[in-house]
């Protein structure tokens, strides 16, 4: 089922149409014109996730083809203005409309000054994050994919904790250092093949023959260095060890809601871009480097969740194990399967989920405590119990505790791993265990124990605001665990063909290498 | 009478110079007879100057017009940076006027050095030889020697004039020597018989010695590094307004000159001058990216990231092709837009005790004035060229035009000084949206308003709709091929 008008369109750019009605409506920064902010956020997001929802209602899940496709003249030279979806991109589209209203409502209370630039800030990103998932076109995606870091860094540097500055730098820094060998990699694609269509260069065949480069050749020739220059973006955006170490500094200093934006939304960019890009269309690349992805992979689930234990910040700490979660997904990406690309993609969206939930439970105690110290807190269950059942779902989430979404994916993952190569599940699997340690420590720390602190004995459980925050979460996390079918089988048919595409692609290749030996 | 009207409209192609020299005559005689307060209407009928000359090149038809033998060539890509030219001017006169008020500096000469100026930048854009191009930059540059120097009671301002005056005779002496090597190896002065004698006769060390002097004449024009020195000491000198035209005007008339010197003329042994400019493209990026991140005082910074700017444009001119003119005209037009848009900001930093120049008066600024605070950072990253503001489009065409033209190295260095260069611009908006609030500055004069919300618009919605500006650049760029 089509619409006969703009939907991609009109889902990315209500947000960009909100912040304007907010900067042209709201004048003062009174309390009237704090809470005029608020609301209007709050109910365009609500609006946008309505609309988005349409697009899953109208979605043909047989279909690979990209759907709801729109197109307008634009930079000329064939650069145009293209949307569509696919089973693949459409979930992550879904995902970001449905964690905003969630990210405003977190930042009811928490924010109080310039209440109406935080949202604005807030809404422009929305459009950007929805933007990068409809894009078809390349620099239509590197404008969203790039643009996003002005907002982020603003949420980051203006409303952030005492480290701010730095924070927001080495974010702003590494992602734009990643990104530019991407956008050169992307004006090579233009030049050779003479378009930046997406849809096209998917089946489009780059070089792969070896270059010589100085005593050695270069396998897998143009491919190897596109697939390097976009493995530089996606890496640092992921985060994949070793170019990680912005994540941990970004989380911490950035608003609870921030670091949802960031842990959900702006990190499955490095993985989608895998998906779309790195994998169809540079296949020798992808099956050469396979290898090393696996190794960073396993280094990040064992080593990430080693230093996660060590922490002492829970924010720090569990944007640690979002880096070993990031983890199995680029295992799963790049075990090729079916398998474990579903595996990958679910996982992305259950961390998505359980990500932000445990975020916004950190911001939930730091709202009263203000200090993210585990240290700081004990025995929080007599108190809180609410707060401690919704914290206890998560962290099982996080753990991987079938029943729960994080099971279902990292299951798919290592499956495919399993089928690729034993060894890689085999130290992936450690990490399972891993994460367990430190996700059930925290939880012992702050829920369990005696509560000793004085301050903490008039603590409050969760209001209604909160527990509204809470409720869907807690209800998808366990729904998608039990039941994951909805998510696999929208993206299956995309999935399937991602993998046939790749594999006849290889095969391909494989044959004009062999012509050309003979 | 009729001969006579016929030889008149002969000269029609260079009906926007000509009402330039008439209008700066005709306004020097005013302002010497009005003598006092005279300042306000001239600078009025100037921009009204400007606008009649800009008129007159929009009415002219499309195609090559070529006057005087040769000497004076009118096409698509002339008009096209004369317009560029002239709106820059304009906007620098008007963002002008309020600061020369209230420095006491309100003196007609004024705005009709800056016209003398614009007609030598007009005449440099359309020459078509070695002389024509010489006399259109000392009329050029003699204006602007006598603008830099304009608060005469100022030591820094003195001192800008001086060393822009020195090191300028320098460069002309070292383009004239060039020019001279040329024409004595090739026996031309029009930059198609260079052209073509370059053609039949291959180059020669004699040749390749000429064109090495006349680029570096020109490449001290454009402030690219090696040749750069002068242009934070200037920048920082001079009155910010001038500091404004500087930045804006003169960049776009000395790239003109040094494209049509490498397009026109030497085409045939572009190999020879793309190693030139692949090096000064390198260098320039590279120091106005470094150079940039130490400085404290923000005329001076935006000397440096001016000077990274032309390393940009001149990547595009490396490419030697259609794409790469193309991605320098994109370049130069977004550019100026840019330009003057900070420079309004710049201007505006001004309280009860004068102007301020040091970036860390800027602290705070969103707390103050928002729109200014929100303005200023857009331009910023505009010039740092994250998407997706205007600034990007103009580094995307230039690169692109480099990876076409198979220049990888060139890209990649370019791009990583981009990165750099992202770090300082950062710096300043971090000190306007994160820092503590200084002291309010005095509200904004209303012309620096307009030329702000200008530029602002322009930075934020070109995204919307970049056609227009690629297609004018790219009729214009077809002159040369």
């Amino acid at each position: 089922m089509t619409y006969d008008w703009p939907i991609l369109s009109a889902v990315t750019f209500l947000p960009l149409i909100g912040a304007l009605l907010i900067v042209l409506m709201v004048h003062d920064d009174d309390e009237a014109a704090q809470g005029n902010a608020r609301w209007t956020a709050l109910w365009v997001t609500i609006v946008t996730f309505l609309v988005s929802l349409l697009i899953w209602w109208g979605f043909n899940p047989k279909s690979a083809e990209f759907q709801f496709v729109e197109e307008h003249e634009w930079l000329g030279g064939n650069i145009r203005y293209k949307m569509g979806v696919d089973g693949i991109s459409m979930l992550f589209v879904i995902l970001t409309t449905f964690l905003m209203p969630i990210c405003v409502l977190a930042s009811w209370d928490a924010i109080k000054t310039r209440v109406k630039e935080y949202m604005i800030a807030f809404l422009v990103l929305e459009t950007l994050m929805i933007g990068v998932f409809c894009a078809l076109d390349l620099v239509l995606f590197y404008l969203f994919f790039e643009g996003g870091l002005i907002p982020m860094f603003l949420i980051i540097g203006v409303w952030g904790g005492k480290r701010r500055v730095y924070a927001s730098f080495k974010f702003f820094m590494y992602t734009l250092l990643g990104s530019v060998l991407m956008l050169l990699a992307m004006m090579a694609m233009y030049s050779q093949a003479g378009t930046t269509d997406i849809p096209t260069l998917l089946t489009y065949k780059f070089p792969s023959g070896p270059i010589p480069f100085l005593n050695w050749e270069i396998q897998g020739g143009v491919q190897t260095l596109l697939w390097f220059a976009f493995f530089a973006s996606f890496a640092v955006k992921m985060p994949m060890w070793p170019v990680h170490t912005w994540l941990p500094d970004a989380h911490v200093e950035a608003p609870t809601a921030g670091s949802v934006i960031l842990a959900a939304i702006l990190l499955k960019m490095g993985g989608y871009g895998f998906l779309r890009f790195s994998i169809p269309m540079f296949p020798v690349a992808s099956e050469l480097y396979a290898g090393f992805v696996f190794a960073l992979s396993i280094i990040a689930i064992i080593y990430t969740s080693l230093v996660a234990y060590a922490q002492q910040d829970m924010k720090k700490l569990i944007a640690y194990s979002s880096v070993a979660h990031m983890g199995f997904v680029t295992m799963g990406v790049f075990t090729l399967t079916v398998q474990g690309v579903q595996g990958g993609i679910f996982q992305m969206l259950s961390h998505g989920i359980v990500s932000a939930a445990l975020f916004l439970c950190v911001g939930v105690i730091y709202d009263r405590m203000h200090t993210r110290e585990i240290s700081a807190y004990g025995g929080l269950v007599d108190r809180m119990p609410i707060y401690a059942f919704c914290l206890m779902v998560f962290t099982m989430a996080n753990v991987g505790l079938p029943g729960t979404s994080g099971f279902v994916g990292e299951f798919l993952t290592l499956l495919g791993a399993f089928r690729v190569n034993t060894w890689v599940a085999f130290f992936a699997t450690t990490g399972v265990i891993l994460s367990a340690v430190y996700a059930l420590w925290l939880y012992r720390a702050v829920i369990f124990g005696v509560m000793e602190k004085a301050s903490l004995k008039s603590i409050r459980d969760m209001n209604m605001r909160e527990i509204a925050i809470m409720a869907p979460l807690v209800i998808l996390t366990i729904f998608f665990g039990i039941y994951p079918a909805p998510l696999l089988d929208v993206c299956a048919v995309s999935v399937k063909q991602l993998i046939s595409n790749y594999q006849l692609a290889l095969s391909a290749a494989g044959q004009s290498q062999l012509a050309l030996t003979h | 009478m009729d001969d006579a009207f016929a030889a008149l409209t002969t000269y029609a192609p260079a009906l926007p110079e000509i009402i330039l020299a008439l209008g700066a005559l005709a306004l020097l005689t005013y302002g010497v007879f009005r003598d006092d307060n005279a300042a306000k209407t001239v600078e009025w009928l100037t921009i009204g100057v400007l606008a009649a000359a800009g008129w007159a090149i929009v009415a002219q038809p499309a195609g090559d017009q070529i006057l005087f033998k040769g000497s004076f060539v009118n096409d698509d890509f002339a008009r096209f940076m004369k317009l560029l030219v002239l709106a820059a001017s304009a906007f620098s006169i008007l963002m002008a006027s309020d600061y020369l008020r209230k420095m006491k500096m309100d003196q007609y000469e004024f705005p009709v050095l800056i016209l003398f100026a614009v007609l030598g930048m007009m005449i440099m854009i359309s020459a078509g030889g070695l002389i024509a191009l010489y006399l259109g930059l000392e009329m050029q540059s003699l204006a602007l020697y006598v603008v830099a120097a304009f608060r005469r009671d100022s030591v820094r301002s003195s001192e800008a004039g001086l060393k822009y005056f020195v090191l300028g005779a320098l460069s002309s002496g070292m383009l004239l020597y060039g020019a001279s090597l040329v024409y004595g190896f090739t026996g031309a002065i029009t930059f198609t018989k260079i052209a073509a004698a370059v053609q039949t006769g291959g180059d020669n060390i004699g040749l390749v010695f000429g064109l090495v002097f006349l680029l570096a004449g020109i490449a001290f024009k454009v402030s690219a590094v090696p040749f750069h020195m002068w242009t934070p000491d200037v920048y920082q000198g001079a009155p910010t307004p001038i500091t404004a035209f500087f930045a804006g005007a003169p960049k776009v008339a000395a790239f003109a000159m040094l494209m049509r010197v490498a397009l026109d003329a030497f085409p045939a042994i572009a190999n020879q001058w793309q190693q030139i400019v692949v090096f000064l493209a390198i260098a320039s990026m590279l120091l106005g990216a470094f150079a940039a991140i130490g400085q404290t005082n923000i005329k001076r910074l935006m000397a440096y990231s001016s000077i990274g700017h032309m390393g940009y444009a001149l990547v595009g001119l490396a490419a030697a092709s259609q794409n790469g003119t193309r991605a320098v005209l994109i370049y130069l037009a977004i550019y100026v837009v840019m330009t003057l848009g900070a420079f309004a900001c710049i201007l505006a930093m001004r309280r009860s005790d004068g102007m301020v120049e040091d970036i860390n008066e800027l602290r705070g600024l969103a707390q103050n004035d928002l729109t200014l605070a929100f303005l200023l950072a857009m331009l910023l990253f505009s010039l740092a060229g994250i998407p997706p503001l205007a600034g990007f489009f103009a580094k995307f065409y230039v690169f692109l035009a480099a990876i076409e033209a198979r220049l990888y190295t060139l890209a990649i260095i370019g791009v990583l000084a981009s990165v750099v260069g992202a770090y300082y611009y950062l710096r300043i908006v971090k000190i306007m949206f994160f820092d503590e609030a200084a002291e309010p500055f005095e509200p904004m004069a209303r012309p620096l308003k307009l030329v702000l919300a200008l530029s602002g618009i322009f930075v934020l919605a070109y995204v919307a709709y970049p056609l227009p500006l690629v297609e004018a650049a790219n009729a214009a760029a077809k002159s040369f091929f």
